[in-house]
């Protein structure tokens, strides 16, 4: 029997932003099929966590490896498209319809235009597709967002704070797309500064505290 | 995943539609500009061979400070969010910085055609050999937008306000600036233009390979 390497390994990572050791000695391992989450208070170093896992932020000390890539070497841009991130600020463009915002990313992607009003649906914006992003409430540009990640369908997704404003019918689109991603033999990480919302959804949570798990 | 010039039309057409949503380089600059052409003959008079004499070098300045202004907007415009959103599409950075630039260049050769037209009306010049132009403003448009997106990333990986934008690109652009206003004084006094289109066609392909080996390693320091 074979055993898939982890989707993310990180060994004593630390990230110094500035002066600030925003993580230190860190440890984290996610296999394939795993949910995990990371709550902890503001400043705690999760959206740090989020990004430096995202190959967004390089690590100053210590090993990563995501989707099989170092984190400290060029190998990282090779497994970026194969990664989901929905930060807390959405990463949408504003003067754009919701539908082109999609169309944007089929188009950069390579993937195929064809899906993105089931993508839509999936997340109940069907109505709202020729919509302005500026004229879409935060939830609703939230629930864009999720359209965008069921239309990459990334092998490891990241989340931070998935359950802001978005309402209890929106919480299952969030539950939808965890399940999808580890029903297909990938991983998903949370950060959350509320424990008892994640968890639920998830294989296992942990506390980051002062940049480091407990 | 796409080809380079696949993501570039990708980028070029998100950046135009966004513009023409927008409409900042339309509605708000394109008057503003021409208003600063119409103050200068209230600055320095009426004198006809004067505003003649002075015209070509007042509108590329024009063109350079509102050129400036372009940028610092389009820098200002994109925020941390959309950057990452980029980096993880898997989107060549040096296909983002073609994208970009020719995007900017079309705005700016817009942007240069109107006020082109009220500086013409205004000071009078005489323009013979004018089909040189359809060179000029492109050359032009094209180097100018390169180095705003060039200064905004910069002022970006250096964690910087955009206001830098115009710094960066003021000293920058000065041969950019003066082969522009050379060629375009050649057009009514006579002379040969190729040496001041050469030395726009050069500064715009130090500012593409500059732009493009620089790419990635300033989206990397975002």
């Amino acid at each position: 029997m074979s055993i898939d390497p982890p989707l993310i390994k990180l060994r004593s990572i630390g990230v110094r932003i500035g002066a600030a050791n925003i993580l230190r000695e860190l440890d984290l391992t996610v296999l394939s099929g795993e949910g995990v989450g990371i709550y902890g208070d503001n400043g705690s170093g999760k959206t740090t966590l989020l990004r430096t896992v995202a190959t967004l932020l390089r690590p100053s000390s210590g090993r990563g490896m995501v989707l099989g890539a170092d984190l400290a070497s060029a190998e990282r841009f090779k497994v970026r498209t194969r990664i989901g991130f929905i930060g807390h600020i959405p990463a949408l463009y504003p003067e754009l319809t919701l539908e082109e915002n999609l169309k944007f990313i089929t188009r950069v992607t390579g993937k195929s235009s064809s899906s993105i009003p089931v993508a839509l649906e999936t997340v109940g914006l069907s109505s709202a597709s020729s919509r302005r992003v500026d004229e879409c409430s935060y939830g609703m540009q939230r629930r864009a967002e999720f359209a965008r990640e069921i239309l990459r369908s990334p092998d490891l997704l990241l989340l931070d704070e998935p359950h802001t404003a978005l309402d209890a019918s929106a919480i299952e689109i969030v539950e939808y797309l965890v399940g999808q991603v580890t029903e297909s033999g990938g991983a998903v990480l949370i950060v959350s500064h509320d424990r008892d919302r994640v968890a639920p959804m998830l294989s296992r949570v942990s506390e980051l505290k002062a940049g480091m798990l407990s | 995943m796409m080809s380079f010039w696949d993501q570039v039309r990708a980028a070029v057409k998100r950046d135009l539609l966004r513009e023409r949503r927008a409409g900042e380089v339309f509605w708000i600059t394109m008057p503003f500009g021409s208003v600063a052409l119409l103050l200068i003959p209230i600055a320095v008079g009426t004198d006809l061979p004067l505003l003649r004499r002075i015209g070509p070098g007042i509108f590329w300045i024009v063109v350079l400070f509102f050129g400036a202004l372009i940028a610092v907007r389009r820098t200002g415009a994109e925020t941390p969010a959309q950057r990452d959103l980029v980096a993880l599409l898997g989107i060549d950075p040096a296909a983002s910085f073609t994208g970009r630039v020719m995007a900017g260049g079309l705005l700016l050769s817009g942007f240069q055609v109107v006020a082109g037209i009220v500086a013409v009306l205004l000071y009078d010049i005489e323009l013979d050999s004018w089909p040189w132009l359809f060179l000029i403003v492109p050359l032009t448009a094209v180097g100018l937008a390169g180095l705003g997106i060039v200064a905004g990333a910069i002022t970006i990986s250096l964690n910087a306000s955009p206001a830098l934008v115009p710094l960066l690109v003021a000293p920058l652009s000065v041969p950019l600036v003066v082969a522009a206003t050379e060629s375009t004084d050649v057009l009514s006094t006579g002379g040969s233009i190729l040496p001041w289109l050469l030395l726009m066609i050069v500064v715009d392909l130090v500012l593409a390979v500059t732009g493009v080996l620089t790419a990635r390693p300033l989206q990397e320091t975002q």
